[in-house]
Formats: structure tokens, C-alpha cells, sequence
């Protein structure tokens, strides 16, 4: 206890919470309050956000010097084992907490707008209450169990999620699905978790990194094992290959659920846990090189997939799961704060763009409500010229689009710009790293080229909704646009959070984060590029997206696009790209059909039917049974034959007496 | 001249075949006279065993009165007559010959089995006690002596055995 | 010397008691091979007595003694069971028997 405001850090979960409690009572009870409903569920938000900002600023200006940990109760005492119900405040947790709860607000006062005629409000509201919750728990925890509490909470609330809709069985499939990819995951998570212990005999956060160095050899089979596993819980979390392909069914959910979850907070978890654990991947370079590696191919691969979606929130959620492929290259450079700092702004442009692809999403589909038409809402081929209609949103989004395209000055290209500078340098020290630069570069024109073919077809060019639609299709009410332009200007400032010294900028955010990410800086190779190689890296980045946004521009013509049920099917390279490189159907053959095989022919028809029913209860039923006839015919009722029984027992002692 | 082994074995015969008889009989009352000459081969038997005393209470006892007690209820329950045999059917002569063969050859062993010296006495010891003490006399005498209490239940179980009796056969109680 | 005989002629007499039991019905002749048996064992306790002692013969007075009280009170019994059921046969005394 540090007797600071600080201490009032175990507010802002537990605000969550109470959000959750009292939302999901009402919804028990009355479901039909929307208003009370509102009112606490963006309520404990904002005041979780107040609190967020009451101890950020404390935190600063206490200059502590090591992180601050409250142990609330005594969690799991087993043995050697010592874990408590603990939260760490430091650097790291609170840039993270910032985000959850800013954007998260931003995003409860969204919903207000978005989800107003459902029948699930207080459900709904229940539940992102629950998953902020669980997030700050996640990134607040000072241990790998509580994380892990976290970690699981947000899986589970992000299936609730997804599966909100739930009376349509591919929603409910969708979420499922998550589910299920996550657990792999998670069993990556919890083996690591195993070894640590073994190693280290603690899971608290402050005793392994300080003994990491000391018990485990660097470079050895033990940690590259260890940063293996966390990773393998990344990549279910934080959707990279091989366990994405969640994340694009997760767009079952609703817009502000996949704003807020799958793009700003809970996909970035794993990202979080590699910038915590710094010093475990600076000292296993293998598995920082793994990390890289598989970031970068992620990058590349989904922005391919991206180019040939028509769904306007598949897109985003390919751009997402690319997007999250740089976080990771930079975290397995060793570039922690570049990671760390492209998790913000991302948060920022994404939620900015999903929620405007939400107001897009929400006017189309009241313009075939009016009239109504079954289309498809979220087609982009069904949308065009829609900026005549939607002017803020139109504008906004093209802020945000930018932004990820990397242009300056917007956020993203300030710490876009740090991960390929980075990637490049390292590339001077070990070779693999120019590959994953190169893959970085490709997909920063190809991230331009297709968010920029994605305003294209839904803003611009002529309309393809149809005549009666059009009369009502217009900006959404303020409570819905408000968020918009707020997230607009945290994109077009968000880059002063880290401006780099070669801009003689403060690199805030650098310096904020040192006593974090010092203890993996140090055991990483420290590249120094010259200043007119750093020019030149960020010349060719904005030059990449800047022939990205204008490729775009000038190669596709929106005015040839015909409306989605007339649209004709892919041809050749385009359809393998529309079909995702068909990795589903490949997961599909591979693994789910011989599991499910499995499941139905030997453990159900087999092991359950026959041997345990069969066999075990009903055989158990039978030979009771069946020694129950045999009993029978001893008990005729009859004397002689009991005296026969008699004799028999007799002439058995008898034998046995005598030998 | 006197063999006592010969004489031993034409009674034992003597026994072994009335029983048989007597197990056989279809009449009750057959059954109980072949029982009599089976309780009288005992007795004599007995007396080969230098128990006189003992098998002169045989035929007091258990011929002259248990046997005739047995005669006077067939006769009062009207059994005398040679009515359908109650002799069981094929299975339980089966099950009654098959369980009599297990037991004979049980009980084979015993008869080449030898007491431990250590209990046995001197051959002819009884004898010997029987001039000293008498006839009478070396049976009495331990029955006041060591085996002085069960005389005593023994009697109290007459006495039950007695009330029991009349209890049981009244018509109204 | 005669033990041997005793021994063997009464385990004769007992197992043609137990066979008796066995497959005769009617109660009183039942109860005769009970004695029967009793008799054989009676046999063996005096032939044993002369080896071990003359407690085998005291023994038997008291076999005999159960087996008059024993068969006084199991033949009023089988006549108050024949009051009831105008039968002495076993097969008929099968209250024992369910339903």
C-alpha cells in the first residue's frame, strides 16, 4: 500500500464487475430497461476509466521503481506452490489499462446507439461489462495464474459474445469455434505455466524475472521450450497462424463486440504477455526469432486474404489478425515499446474503423428494414457512393484508413515505421530478420492497397443499394458518431506518444516503458542505424503506402462492381484468395473430420454405447440379475431342499477338516 | 473261543442292514421296528465296547422309550397302514445317494487314522476302572464329579423338554 | 483294536442317516433317521472311549438325554403341524415359500 490514490487500483475491475451483476440481474429480471441498462453499463466504464487516469497520474508522480503490488488474499497455497489474488501496477499495466478502458468507454456509449432495438440489451451490456472486467484482470494480474484467470474470462465472454445471436446456429458455430481455437491455445499457456513452476518454483511475475536468468540457461532447451508454449497461447489468443481463422467467423458477433474485443483489447492479450515476459524471449532467441517470424508471415499472409473480401468486416478482421502480425514481429525483435505502441494506435484506428463500418452496417441494414429487402448489409458490393449519404463517417473513416496505411502524420505510420526500422536493423545482425522485413514492407502495400479498395466500394462510385433503400440511408444519431470523431482524433494525435528522437521527438512512450522492457533490452543485440539509413527505411515505408493507396485509387473502378446476389463467382488466383487460401477446409479435413470421427465411431459408438452402457452399467444390471435367478432355485420353500443345502455345507467342512 | 472281533462285526452287519432297512420301508411303522433291532445291534455293540452300563440305558431308553414313543404318534396320527410312498422321486434318490457317496468316502480316512499316543490310554484302562469303581459306578462317578453341571442342565432341559411336550400338544392352550 | 470296526460301521450308520434325511417325505421317519444318526455318533463316543477315557461314555448319556427331550418335543410338534394341515409329509409344510 503505498497510501496514494494509486491504491484505489482494484476500483476499476471491480467497477466492471458490479457493472456486470447488476446488468445481468436486470436482464433476468427486466430485460426491457434500457435506460438504467445504459446508464451502468457505460457508466462503470467511464468511471473505471476516471479511475484509470486518477492512478496513472498518481503513478507518475510517485516515480516508483519497481512495480507496485497489492496482494488481496491468498489464493492457492499448495505446498511450495504460493499464489495470491495479486495486482501489479506498473508502466506496462497501466499503458494497457488506459487503452481498455478508454476505448472500451468509447465503445459502451457506441452500444447505446448500435444495439438500441435488440431484444438482448441488458444481456448485451451484462457481458461487455464481464469481459472488461476480465481484461483488466488480465493485464492487471501480477502473476501467470491470475493472467490466466483473465485470459480465460475474456475467451469465455468473447464466445458469449460472438454467439450473442445465438438462435442462429452459425453465430452460435462461430462462437464455438473461437472457443475451441483459444483452448489450444490456452493449453500452450498452461504448459508453459507447468514449466516455470518447475523451474522456478514461483508463478509470480516480480520472482521469475528476477530469477529467470540464474535458473534457466539462456538459449537452452528449457526456456525456448517455455517462450514456445506462451506463444502457442498467443497465437490462439491473438489470432496468429495457425490458430486465426476464429477471428474472421468472430464477425458473426455484433460491430461494437468486435470493435472492442477482436480488434482493440482482447486480441491484443498476447501481445501484452510477450512484452511482459521481454527478458523470458530476450533469453530464448530462437523462440524470439519463431515469434518474428510467425508475426510477419501472418502479416503478409492475411493482408493477402484481405484483397478479395467482400464483406466489409471481414476485411477488418483480416486487416486485424495482419496488423496483429506486426505487433508480434516487433515484439520478437525485441522492439517492446514499437509492440506496445502499435497495440495503442491500433486500437485506436481500428476500433474507429469497425465502429464506422458499425454505422455503415446499422444504416444499411434500417435502409432494408424500411423496405423490406433481405440483402446482405455487410456486402460491399451492395454498398458505393455511400460518403454522399455519410459524410463524418465517410471522413473518419478515411482518417483511419490512412492511419493503417501508414501515412505521416497519423499514428500509424509512427509506429509502423518503428517495427520495420527495427526489423531492418536487427536484419543487420542476423540475416532472417531483412526476410521478415521484406514481408513487412509487402504488406504495408498491400494493408494500403486493400483498406483503400475498401473505401473505395463502400464510400465512393455509384450507389448500388437500390432506389427505395436510398431515401433512407443516412448519418447515424450523434451517440453512435460522437465515439467516431473521438477515436479520430486519438488517431490523428496518437502519434505523439512516441515520437522517435530522428523527428527530435521526446519517444515518451520509450522512456515510460524502460523499466519494463530493460531487462530484455539488455540481453538483445543493439543495432544502431545511421541516420540517413533510417531516412531511408522511412522513405521507402511511406512511398510504399503511399503507391498502395494510389494504386488502388486508379486500378479499381467501384463503377464496374454489380450488387452482391448478381455479383459473378471468382476466377482462378482471385478465388483461392477469396476462399482464404482454403486453410478452413484444410483445418477441416485434417483435423476437425478424423476428431470428429473419432468422437462419433470409437468413443461414442464404442467406449460410451457398447462398453461403458453395454457392457458396464447395463452388464452390471444384468448380472445382478442373472444371480438373483441363480438364487432362486435355492430358495424353494421347501425343507428337503434346505437340508440338502445343509448337507452340501456339511460335507464342505467335513473336507476341509479332514484335508 | 470268543472273538470279540467276530461277534463285533455280525452285529455291526446286523446294524448296517436294519438300518438300511429301516431307511427304505415304505411303512412308518416298518421303518420304526427295523429302527428297534438297529438301536438292539447298537447296544450290543456296546457291551463288545465295555460300556455296559451305557448300552443297557440304550435299550431302556431309546428302544423301550423314545422307540415306542415314536410307535404311539404314527399310530395316533393313523400311519400305519402301508399308504403312497413317500419315498422322493429319481432326483432326490439321486441327490440323496450322491451326497451319501461324498460323505462315505469323507470319512474313509478316519478309519485308518491314528490317535496321537499322548491322549491315549493304556489298552484295557476302562476295564480296569470298571472293577474298581463297578459298572455303574465309572459312569456315575465322573457324572458327580467333573461333569457335575451339564448334569445339572440336563435335567433343566428335561424339565423344558416336558412342559414343551404338553404345550405343544394341547388342543386349545 | 476294535476301533477301527466302530469307527467305520458308525460312519456307515451315520451317512444312511443322512441319505435317510434326504429322500424320505414323511416327517416321523425323518425324525427316526435322526436318531439314526444320533445312535452312530453315540457309537463312535463309546468306541473312542475306550482309548481316551471313560468321559465318552458319559457323554453319550447325555446324547441320549437331548435326544429323549428332542424327540418328545419334535412329536408333539409334527402333531399340532398335523392338526393343521392333515399331513405329515414335508412336501406339504412349505410356508417357507414366497407367493
Amino acid at each position: 500500500m503505498t497510501g496514494t490514490p494509486v491504491d484505489l487500483i482494484w476500483l476499476a475491475p471491480a467497477l466492471a464487475l458490479l457493472g456486470f451483476v447488476l446488468n445481468g440481474t436486470l436482464a433476468l429480471t427486466r430485460p426491457n430497461t434500457k435506460t438504467v441498462v445504459s446508464v451502468i453499463g457505460a457508466g462503470v466504464l467511464l468511471a473505471a476509466f476516471a479511475v484509470a487516469v486518477v492512478v496513472f497520474s498518481n503513478f507518475r508522480g510517485l516515480h516508483p521503481e519497481d512495480p507496485v503490488i497489492y496482494r488481496y488474499w491468498s489464493w492457492i497455497p499448495v505446498g511450495t506452490l504460493q499464489v495470491d489474488f495479486a495486482f501489479q501496477v506498473d508502466q506496462l499495466s497501466l499503458v494497457m489499462l488506459l487503452i481498455v478502458t478508454g476505448v472500451g468507454s468509447l465503445i459502451h456509449l457506441f452500444s447505446i446507439g448500435y444495439m438500441k432495438e435488440d431484444p438482448g440489451y441488458a444481456r448485451y451490456f451484462a457481458y461487455l461489462n464481464l469481459f472488461v472486467f476480465f481484461m483488466l484482470v488480465l493485464v492487471l494480474g501480477a502473476s501467470f495464474p491470475v493472467m490466466f484467470v483473465g485470459w480465460e474470462g475474456v475467451g469465455l465472454c468473447s464466445y458469449l459474445l460472438i454467439g450473442f445471436w445465438f438462435t442462429d446456429a452459425a453465430n452460435a458455430t462461430a462462437g464455438r469455434k473461437a472457443f475451441i481455437m483459444n483452448r489450444i491455445g490456452d493449453f500452450g499457456f498452461m504448459v508453459a505455466m507447468f514449466m516455470i513452476f518447475w523451474s522456478m518454483g514461483s508463478l509470480d511475475f516480480a520472482t521469475v524475472f528476477e530469477h529467470a536468468p540464474t535458473a534457466l540457461a539462456p538459449g537452452g532447451a528449457a526456456i525456448t521450450a517455455i517462450t514456445l508454449f506462451l506463444f502457442l497461447g498467443c497465437t490462439g489468443k491473438s489470432a496468429q497462424i495457425p490458430l486465426y481463422t476464429w477471428l474472421p467467423d468472430a464477425m458473426a458477433g455484433p460491430t461494437p463486440v468486435s470493435a472492442l474485443i477482436h480488434a482493440a483489447t482482447m486480441v491484443t492479450a498476447g501481445v501484452y504477455l510477450v512484452a511482459r515476459c521481454n527478458l523470458l524471449f530476450a533469453m530464448a532467441p530462437v523462440s524470439s526469432a519463431v515469434v518474428a517470424g510467425v508475426g510477419a508471415l501472418t502479416a503478409l499472409f492475411a493482408a493477402t486474404i484481405a484483397l478479395k473480401q467482400w464483406d466489409i468486416k471481414r476485411v477488418l478482421a483480416y486487416s486485424t489478425v495482419s496488423q496483429l502480425g506486426y505487433m508480434f514481429l516487433a515484439v520478437g525483435t525485441g522492439a517492446m515499446t514499437a509492440g506496445i505502441f502499435h497495440l495503442a494506435t491500433h486500437a485506436f484506428f481500428k476500433a474507429l474503423l469497425f465502429l464506422g463500418s458499425g454505422s455503415v452496417i446499422f444504416a444499411m441494414h434500417r435502409a432494408y428494414h424500411h423496405t423490406h429487402v433481405h440483402e446482405d448489409a455487410q456486402d460491399m458490393r451492395n454498398m458505393g457512393g455511400l460518403a454522399r449519404y455519410m459524410p463524418w463517417t465517410a471522413a473518419l473513416m478515411w482518417i483511419a484508413t490512412l492511419a493503417i496505411a501508414g501515412l505521416p502524420p497519423l499514428a500509424g505510420f509512427f509506429s509502423k515505421d518503428e517495427i520495420l526500422t527495427a526489423a531492418h536493423a536487427r536484419g543487420h545482425v542476423q540475416a532472417i530478420w531483412l526476410v521478415f522485413w521484406g514481408f513487412g514492407l509487402v504488406t504495408a502495400l498491400l494493408t494500403a492497397f486493400y483498406m483503400t479498395r475498401l473505401m473505395l466500394y463502400s464510400f465512393h462510385g455509384p450507389n448500388r443499394t437500390g432506389e427505395a433503400e436510398r431515401a433512407h440511408l443516412h448519418e447515424a444519431p450523434w451517440i453512435m458518431t460522437g465515439p467516431l470523431a473521438v477515436l479520430g482524433l486519438l488517431t490523428l494525435l496518437g502519434g505523439l506518444l512516441n515520437v522517435p528522437e530522428l523527428y527530435r521527438g521526446s519517444a515518451w512512450l520509450h522512456h515510460w516503458l524502460e523499466p519494463v522492457t530493460a531487462p530484455g533490452a539488455a540481453l538483445i543485440p543493439d543495432v544502431h542505424l545511421s541516420r540517413s539509413s533510417e531516412w531511408l527505411l522511412v522513405g521507402i515505408a511511406v512511398l510504399t503506402a503511399v503507391v498502395g493507396v494510389v494504386g488502388a485509387w486508379r486500378l479499381l473502378k467501384p463503377a464496374e462492381l454489380v450488387p452482391a446476389k448478381q455479383a459473378p463467382e471468382e476466377r482462378g488466383f482471385a478465388r483461392i484468395l477469396r476462399h482464404k487460401w482454403y486453410v478452413d477446409e484444410i483445418y477441416d479435413a485434417l483435423f476437425v473430420r478424423p476428431l470428429m470421427w473419432l468422437s462419433r465411431e470409437i468413443l461414442w459408438k464404442r467406449v460410451d454405447q457398447q462398453a461403458i452402457d453395454g457392457a458396464a452399467v447395463n452388464g452390471a444390471a444384468r448380472g445382478a440379475r442373472a444371480l438373483g435367478w441363480a438364487n432362486r432355485w435355492l430358495q424353494t420353500g421347501q425343507v428337503g431342499t434346505y437340508v440338502a443345502v445343509f448337507v452340501v455345507g456339511v460335507l464342505l467342512l467335513l473336507w476341509r477338516a479332514l484335508g | 473261543m470268543f472273538d470279540p472281533k467276530g461277534f463285533f462285526w455280525f452285529f455291526g452287519v446286523i446294524a448296517m442292514v436294519s438300518a438300511l432297512l429301516c431307511i427304505t420301508r415304505r411303512s412308518p411303522i416298518a421303518s420304526a421296528l427295523w429302527l428297534v433291532v438297529t438301536l438292539f445291534s447298537i447296544a450290543a455293540l456296546f457291551v463288545l465296547l465295555d460300556a455296559q452300563f451305557i448300552a443297557v440305558l440304550q435299550v431302556l431308553v431309546y428302544a423301550g422309550a423314545i422307540m415306542v414313543l415314536f410307535l404311539f404318534v404314527i399310530m395316533l396320527l393313523n400311519l400305519g397302514r402301508p399308504g403312497p410312498s413317500d419315498i422322493k422321486g429319481p432326483l432326490g434318490l439321486g441327490v440323496a445317494v450322491l451326497l451319501g457317496a461324498a460323505m462315505l468316502f469323507l470319512l474313509k480316512p478316519l478309519g485308518s487314522a491314528t490317535l496321537p499316543t499322548a491322549i491315549q490310554l493304556p489298552a484295557g484302562s476302562v476295564a480296569a476302572l470298571q472293577q474298581q469303581r463297578g459298572i455303574v459306578g465309572s459312569v456315575a462317578n465322573p457324572l458327580f464329579d467333573a461333569y457335575l453341571i451339564p448334569f445339572e442342565i440336563a435335567s433343566v432341559l428335561l424339565l423344558a423338554a416336558i412342559v414343551g411336550a404338553v404345550v405343544l400338544a394341547k388342543r386349545k392352550l | 483294536m476294535l476301533l477301527s470296526p466302530a469307527l467305520a460301521i458308525s460312519a456307515v450308520l451315520f451317512t444312511l442317516g443322512v441319505a435317510g434325511v434326504l429322500f424320505r417325505r414323511n416327517a416321523i421317519v425323518i425324525f427316526m433317521c435322526v436318531e439314526l444318526m444320533l445312535n452312530a455318533v453315540n457309537l463312535t463316543f463309546v468306541a473312542l472311549a475306550q482309548v481316551i477315557g471313560v468321559g465318552g461314555q458319559v457323554f453319550v448319556l447325555f446324547v441320549m438325554a437331548v435326544a429323549a427331550a428332542e424327540a418328545a418335543v419334535g412329536l408333539s410338534i409334527i402333531l399340532a403341524v398335523y392338526r393343521h394341515k392333515q399331513s405329515v409329509s414335508l412336501q406339504n409344510m412349505n410356508l417357507l415359500k414366497d407367493g
